[in-house]
C-alpha cells in the first residue's frame, strides 16, 4: 500500500527527514509541513538531501506554512510542488495511508 | 472517503492542532466524512473550555467545538490521557470528588478503544503531533 | 468486523517524555481488539527496549517491564531497525528479551523481536492498513 510520508520537523532540528527517506519506498510521497518545509530552500544543506529524494519520489510542501514562515515560493529547489489544505486532503486520499514522522 | 483524525498536541504550544483543524475543515469541505476527532497526550487540552487566548490571537479550543457542533464531529478526549491533565467532565468530576468540570461543548471523553475503532472504521488516519 | 493491520511506529525515547508510555497503553487496549498488531521502533524509539531501565530515582512509571508483559496479549511482531540500533551502538543484546509462547506448536517460546534492516522494515510499513505514530 502506497504512503504518504509526512515531515513537520526542520531537518536542521530533528533526523526525521533522514529517516523517512531510509525507509520510504519508490512509490510513496512525501510531504513537508510546520517547521517541515524549512528543508526546501534551494542552497542549504539540505537541500542535496531533498534533491536525492525528488529523483525517487514526489515531494510536496504546504503553502500556508511556507508563507507563514515566510519561505518564498521562488526559493523553492527545482521539482517541489506547492499545496493548499485542499491538496494536502487530496494527497491522502491519493495514497493509501499515512506516516507522520512525529 | 471516511476519515479518522489523531491530535497528539495540545493548543497553542505546538502547531499540531492547528494543523490538524485545517486539514478538518478542509476535508469536510471536500464532502468527506469525518469519523471521529481522537485527542490524545497532551492533546485533551484542547477540551478545555477555560481557556482565554488574547483578542487578537485564534481561540483553539472554541475553534473545535465550533467546528465540531457544526458537523456533528466526535471529538473524542482520551479518557486516561485527560485525568491525568486534569480534563473532566460532569460525570468524572463528581466521581473523583472535584469541584468542576472544565470540557467544552462538542467534546466527549471516552476510553483509548475509540482510537483503534476510528483506525477501524475510518478509509485514512492522519496523526499530528509534535 | 474486517480485521485490520496495525502499526505502532515508536520513534521516541522513554521517560524524558510520556509519548512511549501512552503508546505502550494503546497497545494495550488495542489488543483487545483482534486486529493484527505490530510495533516498529525506529531511532530513538529503541531505546524504549533497553534492559535495566530503572525509573525509580526520578520518580516516574517504571513501565519498561510492561513490554515483557505483550507476549501474553498475543503482541509478537515487534520490528527494531538495526540501522537505528547501529547509530546508537546498541545491538539486539543490549535490549530487553522480549518472547511469547506459540500455542500452535506446543507451546514453544519464541523471540517476539525482530532486528530488521531499513529495507525490510519498508517493507513491513507497506504490508499495514493503520500507521499509529508515536
Amino acid at each position: 500500500m502506497t504512503v504518504l510520508h509526512i515531515i513537520n520537523k526542520s531537518p536542521y532540528e530533528r533526523n526525521s527527514l533522514d529517516t523517512c527517506l531510509r525507509l520510504a519506498r519508490p512509490d510513496s510521497a512525501i510531504l513537508l509541513i510546520e517547521d517541515g518545509v524549512y528543508a526546501v530552500r534551494a542552497g542549504s544543506s539540505a537541500s542535496a538531501t531533498l534533491q536525492q529524494a525528488l529523483e525517487k519520489h514526489p515531494v510536496y510542501a504546504l503553502q500556508p506554512d511556507l508563507q507563514a514562515r515566510g519561505v518564498p515560493t521562488e526559493s523553492l529547489i527545482d521539482g517541489i510542488k506547492v499545496v493548499d489544505y485542499d491538496g494536502f486532503v487530496e494527497l491522502t486520499t491519493e495514497y493509501e495511508k499515512t506516516q507522520s514522522w512525529l | 472517503m471516511k476519515f479518522s483524525i489523531m491530535v497528539n498536541e495540545g493548543p497553542y504550544t505546538h502547531q499540531a492542532s492547528d494543523s490538524a483543524y485545517h486539514f478538518t475543515a478542509a476535508a469536510l469541505k471536500a464532502g468527506h466524512e469525518i469519523v471521529r476527532v481522537f485527542f490524545y497526550h497532551d492533546g485533551v487540552n484542547n477540551g478545555t473550555r477555560l481557556s482565554i487566548p488574547p483578542q487578537d490571537d485564534r481561540n483553539v479550543c472554541t475553534r473545535w467545538s465550533e467546528l465540531g457542533q457544526q458537523h456533528e464531529l466526535e471529538l473524542i478526549l482520551c479518557v486516561a490521557a485527560a485525568q491525568r491533565r486534569g480534563l473532566l467532565d460532569e460525570d468524572e468530576a463528581k466521581r473523583a470528588g472535584k469541584n468542576s468540570d472544565n470540557i467544552a461543548p462538542g467534546f466527549e471523553i471516552s476510553g483509548l478503544g475509540q482510537l483503534i475503532d476510528a483506525g477501524i472504521q475510518a478509509d485514512r488516519l492522519v496523526v499530528f503531533g509534535d | 468486523m474486517a480485521s485490520k493491520k496495525f502499526l505502532y511506529v515508536n520513534r521516541k525515547a522513554p521517560h524524558g517524555s510520556i509519548y512511549a508510555l501512552e503508546s505502550l497503553e494503546v497497545v494495550l487496549i488495542g489488543a483487545a481488539f483482534e486486529q493484527e498488531v505490530t510495533l516498529a521502533f525506529i531511532d530513538d524509539g529503541v531505546y524504549q527496549l533497553l534492559k535495566n531501565q530503572d525509573s525509580s530515582a526520578i520518580g516516574s512509571k517504571n513501565f519498561s517491564p510492561t513490554y515483557r508483559a505483550l507476549g501474553d496479549y498475543d503482541v509478537n511482531q515487534i520490528y527494531v531497525e538495526r540501522e537505528s540500533l547501529e547509530l546508537r551502538g546498541l545491538t539486539k543484546e543490549d535490549l530487553m528479551p522480549l518472547t511469547w509462547e506459540d500455542e500452535d506448536d506446543d507451546w514453544a517460546e519464541k523471540d517476539s523481536i525482530h532486528v530488521v534492516s531499513s529495507a525490510e522494515l519498508a517493507e513491513v510499513i507497506e504490508q499495514q492498513d493503520v500507521l499509529l505514530n508515536f
